[in-house]
């Protein structure tokens, strides 16, 4: 546990605070917040932060809990775990998942946290992580899809005070920067992130001297009330006393030949407050796919599902933690042991996305999306130049696919877009400026988006040529396990890549791979999966379909599982329509499914090789460490 | 003699603003706006103003005119059918869209995906490819290329735009491309990416340059339209200008040719008013805040320069464009607040009376309570107002204010009024802030230039949340936009993408470079007949450190290129304080890099002289109309209620106290007072120093 050192004496005094003021205070957060983004997206360097925005800000109370911010990190089991003393200027990094208790949950996340001052006093924490491209250890971009520990995972930094009051630890700093193969993005990256998170700290300062620092800790307590009172009335609203609901999602395989793993989550509401529980999860996996999740970070999914729906504009904070209690085995795909590997979390992160989905949804039917582009898939490509004016000089690409937004209540999934929070593709141009690659495709893929009354959004392929000999590496998903439609809608279709060699020979690629060489003139299409479809697809409008096929987002084939018969040019034959529709209704069962997850499992795993010309893997195995 | 015209079209009115060249006097008019064809407004108004002025439309020599019809096109979706040519593979660059989905984690639930600006049904894809380098991979497949236009010709596009990859490099498959054109769709409009926004990033040059296509028909039409209307009154020597987004003046062809660069014609306006306005108050640096009924417009002015941005937004649509970096709020007078149940917090806006029903004191059906309303309940706002048009209902102000007390636990009518103006303004200086702050300026070193029909009745309170004073409400707050559109300069600007370490770079071939894009911009001021003497040049630079996806613009001197590397240190070092200004840190072991270059030119400034009001002493009671009640701190108070046209020049009034004119109503608070300025100005400060 940190010892936080503060000069003040006495405590602050408990204010009421008006209605107006609790505004004010959640206005001037919010922008806080988005500064946040702004100042380490305007000065980073790794294309996966400068152009992906793969970051994450946070402003905390003074015990840390979330006041504002989105996900994916926890001050309070960051301070629980660490050991020291904590003074003004101090700022604390950390990359490792296992000595934080899962505050973050892969080594490529570094972490900032930092004490906010006023007075002599904590009044709050700031705090950020972004994803370093790269960290070391034996494969470019530090992610190994066959890693078995952390200790393969490149340099795990434990937490300690990077300015210790105010003055850096360069001999550190110098000691971590030698382990990685892009010293100079890491720097800039973390000088953004610290940058950030000292722009929120004099935020925070600025406002207790216009209000007092009484009025601003008050006024934190009164926002987490606000978001207590909102989610014990939601909780209510939505679930039945004592009943339980259950889902489960997969994530395909481990990366070393296992799987599919089940992830299982249920939920219960007693009285007031809600269990999660995740027991009945597959086992921690051998490979390097396991998401290592605290209690707080589940609480934090949870809540913005529920809360963002029923007031958008509300800025969601940890109040109503007390009110879910949650389990997560021990030993699980969620709380492996140490050391097991973790740099491949991605998909279980993504599919977390889809449990709370299918989880909630069940019961209320504004929440209930199919299910959607659950991950983000990694493509990295690296080497030497091997000509011209650069000769010798090290390239290195990390960069993240997107795909099909499902079919939703309010509409259609978007195509080719992304779940994530304010993430964005790399342009075309800004690849083929600075790496040896030409892009030949980048387009979505027609008939990918599960049919639906909302059709699902279309996957993405994206066809790399490489211009000079490197290793690259993946880490995808669902190729295997579909993306699920509901209330009627079909599953989209499911990922797949493959290499056209320059030697005219195609090579199926697997769903996580690294250090896979490619010669100048090879080909990779990596093609990402479509959303799942909502509501019944007989019942979609047939010139809709029409267009859509005049689009090229939909074949003149892909219109027959609307029921839709048309021409190339989305001309609709209305008499053959109706007629394909009356056969398709006739034939099908009724009522039609809430969820529809394609063929059983065991039909998915006999068919896997001819179907996606690779081996079905073994069945998860429980060994420990 | 001869007259420059000013011209702002508005939602509602259209202002004129006539200004005798040699003299300086100006003669304003207002009349009402016509949507259907806005030049009928605008020449009834200029009618109106002449017949004032006893002056015979002949005399006119020039017309100025700041415009929202390119903004009105994207916001009414009303623009042109839009063909797109993209290059083989990325046909989809719109319906991707850089794959982004706005608002937080779940956001994707919710969000509603706009249509691409440019239908994908009417977006076709070439062979023919050029690299990062400008070198041609495949070259342009000409006969694809007819057989694709032939599909758009079909289609009956109305204007068509070309966006091929790495087209910024080289141009010459867009330059051919648009050859063929003209053959296959003779007459239709083509804009081309490498002439719109020759710079990198495939999606936002396409965008800018499909956003330029699809309100060319519109904005020439226009054009052609006033025009004839000015030709046909007999004010056929009048030249006629319109108001970029940067604040610079065009002639009307070049505005038609390149309509991206007026989406933000209007809200530069009311920036380069502020600026005249201050200027003669004698101020250079600056906030404008400009409140009207739906929305709020705040920009940053230093040293008389307003800051440029290159990013435009006009609702959903953000594009690539050189324009005063205006921020704009969703929230203005008409913003309605609520109380959502389930966390009973105070919200207002983003939903909006509108211009019908409008706030419930307009007592036209409203019953939800609006920002107005609040002010009206406060007593901010006068029912009995002199020369309104508008009569206000209090009582029906009051029983919407009534709601927000039911649904909180706030006491009293008038508590709950103050906690919407409150919120509202928070929402204002949260505008400020993304300006000024995040900016890395101290608000307190600038004043606060307010206008717009609301912006002089929250000024006084915005001006405390800042620290910025003196909150300045120009004379006319009404017709500002018009005094900007009358009062600046003809400009041009050269740009050129030129990605370059600064290793690679001399003082000479920089110096030459910048000398080069200054040619070109000359030479459009010249074709307007004005001469070398009367121009003004400016240079500027984008630069980052090497790996960095954001620029910072910076100034040159291009006296400072000594062929000795003089030239290039002063862009390093200034580059790096306003690096440590804004993030507070340096990269000391990457090396500059030089993004984008320009260079701007000025015409001279308009002689334009302003308003001097006679001395009047300090006691203002000559202007006194009568006294009312104010609620303000919790308790109401009495206030003076001054007629402004009756205000002289230092006369200082006392808060609380509200001044009232033709179009705008100001309130200045206890402990605040405002002297009159011989410009016109209401300069307002705190009288107790803190």
């Amino acid at each position: 546990m940190a010892r936080l050192i503060q000069t003040a004496t006495g405590s602050l005094e408990a204010i009421d605070v008006d209605v107006v003021t609790l505004d004010l205070v959640e206005n001037a957060l919010r922008h806080a917040r988005y500064e946040m983004d702004e100042v380490l997206l305007r000065t980073a360097l790794s294309p996966g932060i400068r152009e992906q925005h793969d970051e994450f800000p946070l402003i905390g109370d003074p015990e840390g809990k979330m006041v504002v911010g989105q996900f994916g990190l926890s001050i309070p089991d960051f301070l629980e775990n660490f050991d020291g003393d904590i003074e003004e200027g101090d700022v604390l990094l950390t990359s490792d998942p296992y000595s934080c208790g899962a505050a973050i949950s892969h080594a490529n996340d570094w972490l900032i946290v930092m004490p906010i001052y006023y007075e002599g006093r904590i009044v709050g924490w700031s705090s950020m992580f972004g994803h370093m491209s790269d960290v070391g250890g034996k494969t470019p971009a530090s992610m190994p899809t066959d890693a078995k520990t952390i200790f393969e995972e490149g340099v795990v930094i434990p937490p300690f005070k990077l300015y210790n009051k105010g003055v850096l630890a360069e001999d550190s700093l110098r000691i971590i920067l030698n382990q990685v193969r892009t010293p100079d993005w890491n720097r800039a990256d973390l000088n953004g992130l610290v940058a950030a998170c000292r722009t929120a700290g004099r935020r925070v300062q600025e406002i207790c001297q216009r209000f007092g620092a009484d009025t601003y800790v008050s006024a934190l307590n009164a926002l987490m009330d606000r978001n207590y009172r909102a989610m014990k009335t939601l909780l209510a609203m939505v679930f039945k006393d004592g009943e339980t609901l259950e889902f489960t999602d997969y994530i395909c395989d481990d990366g070393v030949g296992y799987g599919p793993y089940e992830l299982k989550l249920s939920l219960t509401r007693n009285g007031d407050k809600v269990l999660l529980d995740f027991s009945g999860s597959s086992p921690q996996a051998q490979g390097p796919i396991n998401y290592f999740i605290n209690e707080n970070l589940v609480r934090m999914f949870f809540g913005i599902y529920m809360i963002t729906v029923a007031d958008p504009q509300i800025l969601w904070n940890d109040g109503f933690y007390p009110l879910v209690d949650v389990i997560i085995p021990e030993d699980s795909f969620w709380k492996p042991k140490y050391p097991a590997a973790l740099n491949a979390r991605n998909h279980g992160i993504g599919r977390v996305f889809d449990l709370f989905g299918g989880l909630l949804g069940q019961t209320n039917p504004d929440l209930l999306n199919a299910a959607g582009f659950s991950s983000s898939p990694h493509f990295m490509y690296s080497g030497n130049y091997g000509q011209g004016e650069r000769e010798g000089e090290w390239f290195q690409l990390y960069s993240i696919g997107f795909g099909g937004i499902p079919g939703r209540p309010i509409g259609d999934g978007p195509d080719g877009h992304s779940l994530w929070p304010s993430f964005v593709n790399i342009p075309c141009e800004y690849l083929e400026s600075y790496y040896p690659m030409l892009i030949e495709r980048w387009e979505t893929v027609t008939d990918t988006g599960g049919a639906g009354l909302h059709r699902g959004g279309n996957g993405v392929d994206v066809g790399y040529r490489f211009l000079e000999p490197g290793t690259i590496a993946i880490h995808d998903d669902r190729w295997l396990t579909y993306p699920w439609g509901v209330n009627g809608g079909e599953p989209g279709a499911r990922g797949t890549k493959w290499i056209d060699r320059v030697d005219g020979t195609r090579e199926i690629v697997a769903s996580k791979v690294i250090d896979v060489p490619v010669s100048p003139g090879d080909v990779l299409h990596f093609v990402t999966w479509g959303g799942g479809g909502w509501g019944d697809p007989l019942a979609r409008d047939p010139e809709l379909v029409g267009l859509e096929v005049r689009r090229g987002l939909i074949s003149t084939e892909g219109a027959k599982r609307y029921g839709v018969v048309c021409d190339e040019d989305g001309a609709v034959d209305h008499a053959a329509t109706e007629q394909l529709r009356s056969e398709i209704d006739t034939e099908r069962t009724k009522p039609l499914p809430t969820f529809n997850m394609g063929p059983p499992l065991a039909t998915i795993l006999a068919n896997c090789l001819e179907e996606t010309g690779l081996p079905a893997p073994r069945p998860p195995i429980h060994k420990r460490w | 003699m001869s007259y420059r015209l000013g011209v702002d079209v508005g939602g509602t009115f259209t202002d004129i603003l006539l200004v005798n060249e040699e003299t300086g006097e100006t003669f304003g008019a207002k009349t009402s706006s016509t949507p259907a064809d806005q030049s009928i407004g605008v020449l009834r108004g200029i009618e109106m103003a002449c017949a004032k002025a006893g002056v015979s439309l002949s005399e006119v020599t020039h017309v100025l005119h700041g415009t929202t019809a390119a903004t009105n096109a994207v916001l009414e979706g009303k623009g042109a059918k839009v063909g797109l040519v993209t290059t083989h593979g990325f046909r989809q660059v719109l319906q991707i869209a850089r794959s982004f989905v706005p608002g937080g984690l779940a956001g994707w639930i919710i969000w509603p995906k706009p249509e691409p600006l440019a239908a994908l049904e009417n977006t076709v894809e070439v062979i023919g490819r050029i690299d990062a380098s400008g070198k041609v991979v495949t070259a342009l497949d000409e006969a694809d290329v007819r057989g694709q236009l032939k599909k758009l010709k079909a289609a009956e596009v109305e204007a068509l735009s070309v966006s091929l990859i790495n087209s910024y490099t080289n141009p010459e498959h867009e330059l051919r491309i648009a050859e063929i054109a003209r053959e296959e769709l003779p007459g239709v409009p083509v804009s081309l990416s490498s002439t719109v926004l020759p710079e990198l990033r495939e999606y936002e040059r396409t965008i800018t340059t499909v956003a330029n296509a699809y309100v060319q028909p519109e904005v020439a039409r226009y054009m052609h339209n006033l025009e004839a209307q000015l030709e046909k009154s007999g004010a056929a020597n009048g030249r006629l200008y319109i108001l970029k987004s940067d604040g610079g003046l065009t002639s009307a062809r070049s505005a038609a040719d390149n309509p991206v660069s007026v989406m933000m014609s209007g809200p530069a306006g009311g920036v380069v008013g502020a600026v005249w306005v201050a200027e003669q108050a004698g101020f250079e640096d600056f906030l404008t805040f400009d409140m009207g009924g739906t929305s709020t417009d705040v920009a940053l002015v230093q040293g008389l320069q307003p800051r440029i941005g290159r990013e435009t937004t006009v609702g959903d649509l953000k594009v690539r464009a050189t324009s005063v970096d205006v921020r704009t709020v969703g929230a203005g007078g008409g913003s309605l607040a609520h109380v959502p149940a389930l966390t009973q917090a105070l919200r207002v806006g983003p939903q909006s009376a509108g211009a019908s029903p409008g706030p419930a004191a307009y007592a036209a059906g409203g019953t939800e309570p609006a920002v107005t309303d609040a002010n009206v309940v406060l007593g901010y706002l006068p029912t009995d107002l002199a020369g309104g048009e508008i009569t206000l209902d209090r009582e029906a102000a009051k029983a919407a204010v009534q709601k927000i007390v039911d649904a909180t636990s706030l006491a009293t009518v008038e508590e709950a009024a103050a906690g919407i103006i409150d919120v509202v303004n928070e929402n204002m200086f949260g505008a400020l802030r993304l300006v000024s702050v995040q900016q890395g300026f101290d608000p307190r070193d600038f004043a606060l230039v307010a206008f717009g029909g609301a912006g002089p009745l929250h000024a006084n309170a915005i001006g405390v949340l800042m620290g910025s004073w003196p909150v300045i409400i120009p004379p006319s707050p009404g017709v500002l936009c018009a005094y900007g559109d009358a009062t600046t300069s003809v400009r041009d600007e050269s740009v050129r993408t030129w990605i370059r370490g600064f290793g690679d770079l001399s003082d000479d071939s920089l110096k030459e470079a910048f000398e080069e894009r200054a040619r070109n911009a000359v030479a459009t001021l010249h074709a307007e007949g004005i001469s070398d003497e009367e121009i003004a040049l400016k240079y500027s630079a984008d630069v980052r450190y090497h790996g960095q996806g954001f620029e910072i613009p910076i100034e040159v001197d291009l006296s400072l290129f000594d062929g000795e590397g003089g030239g290039l240190a002063a862009l390093r070092t200034a580059f790096d304080v306003e690096h440590q200004r804004l993030f507070s840190f340096l990269l000391e072991n990457n090396e500059h890099e030089l993004v984008t270059m320009r260079a701007t030119a000025t015409g001279p400034r308009p002689n334009v002289s302003s308003l001097t009001l006679a001395e009047g002493g300090t006691d203002p009671k000559a202007a006194l109309t009568s006294t009312t009640k104010i609620y303000v701190s919790g308790k109401w108070e009495e206030a003076n209620v001054y007629d402004r046209t009756k205000l002289l020049a230092g006369n200082v009034v006392a808060g609380p106290a509200i001044v009232t004119e033709m179009d705008s109503t100001t309130l200045i608070l206890p402990q605040h007072a405002g002297t009159v300025h011989p410009s016109g100005s209401i300069l307002i400060r705190p009288t107790t120093s803190n």
